[in-house]
């Protein structure tokens, strides 16, 4: 299987072709069954909760993980 | 906390004067950013003190190193307050509806407030690129409330593309200059009759906050002035009397002004006369 870097909140990570998702998101500890608060872009596209188990990552995809934090 | 802030509307003869935005409905007419307090137990007590029912919160990056820090939402999330995400550090409005449906989708809301910034330096809304974000967010079913210049064109614009409130800015973000051109602020008033106008951003004290009240304005966004007071929970306070100090002077209707004096006694039945 090769290896595909991408981009998650700006840092660079290596995972293996193909890798799912909602992998990447448990692995940073965001279950999509109860977690709250977040949501997720690849490529400045939304992908909706109920879209993460299938969605799949390619190489050079920009995933971003958001949360609300202290704003004005 | 949630009892001090259950009751802090008992006593407010403001009850009956709610502030409307889309389907929200508050009775109190103070919104607050929850951003630059010391800690978070004054940022908590500042919210129960303003009284506020609204509070803004920024969509951000998850640290994926920390994840302790979620501490925050699940905190602010158990009070009895409404979530206003905004498009902070938005500059084009490409950027800004991709937060906003970020932020719908994470918060469960379709309030957004609209940032579109043109620099750094004066945090000024691109009113191209701002026009640009509410057409395509109120299209989508956003209840946008569209942070502006006072630009009385750029205000009406925003209205007439649908926002549910104007909030246009007294001074730049953060500065705390106060109202630099109320007659502004009254135009776009005028211009604008019916729909929710809220002053937003450059508020520096109480007195700033009532007279926009004074001037008509439905609402008071603010941050800055109460998290960086030097006794935040204190300035709070201030805020939420002078917000509903200057609604009520508003729907009061204050006297006319006079070049000359008008003596308040009777002249009749003076003594030695």
């Amino acid at each position: 299987m090769n290896d595909s870097t991408i981009q998650i909140n700006g840092e660079a990570v290596a995972l293996p072709d193909s890798a799912a998702l909602v992998d990447v998101l448990r692995s940073h500890g965001i279950d999509p069954s109860s977690a709250r608060g977040v949501a997720v872009a690849v490529n400045e596209r939304i992908v909706r909760r109920s879209e993460w188990e299938r969605k799949t990552l390619a190489s050079g995809d920009a995933v971003e993980i958001v949360t609300a934090r202290q704003g004005g | 906390m949630q009892a001090s802030h259950s009751t802090s509307h008992q006593d407010d003869p403001a009850c009956g004067d709610p502030l409307v935005i889309g389907s929200l409905t508050l009775q109190s007419r103070l919104l607050l950013g929850t951003s630059g307090y010391p800690n978070m137990q004054v940022l908590l007590e500042s919210i129960a003190t303003a009284g506020t029912e609204l509070i803004t919160v920024a969509i951000r990056r998850v640290n994926l190193e920390d994840e302790q820090e979620e501490g925050f939402l699940s905190t602010i999330r158990s009070l009895p307050v409404s979530l206003l995400p905004n498009t902070a550090g938005c500059y084009t409005a490409k950027e800004a509806v991709l937060v906003a449906e970020l932020a719908r989708e994470a918060l469960e809301t379709d309030l957004i407030k609209l940032e579109v910034i043109g620099d750094d330096e004066t945090l000024m809304p691109d009113a191209e690129q701002l026009l640009k974000a509410a057409s395509e967010l109120v299209m989508s079913g956003f209840t946008v409330l569209a942070y502006s210049n006072d630009d009385p064109i750029t205000c009406r614009k925003l209205a007439d593309i649908g926002c549910a409130a104007v909030m246009p800015l007294a001074s730049p973000i953060g500065s705390g200059m106060g109202l630099v051109n109320p007659y502004n602020l009254q135009l776009i008033r005028e211009l604008l009759p019916t729909i929710p106008l809220i002053v937003d951003a450059g508020i520096g004290t109480a007195s700033d906050a009532a007279l926009a009240m004074e001037l008509g304005y439905d609402g008071i966004l603010l941050n800055t002035a109460v998290s960086k007071a030097e006794h935040p929970v204190q300035m709070a306070a201030a805020m939420r009397h002078a917000v509903m100090g200057g609604r009520f002077a508003y729907t009061a209707g204050r006297i006319p002004r006079r070049f000359f004096a008008q003596a308040s006694s009777p002249m009749q039945g003076r003594v030695g006369q």
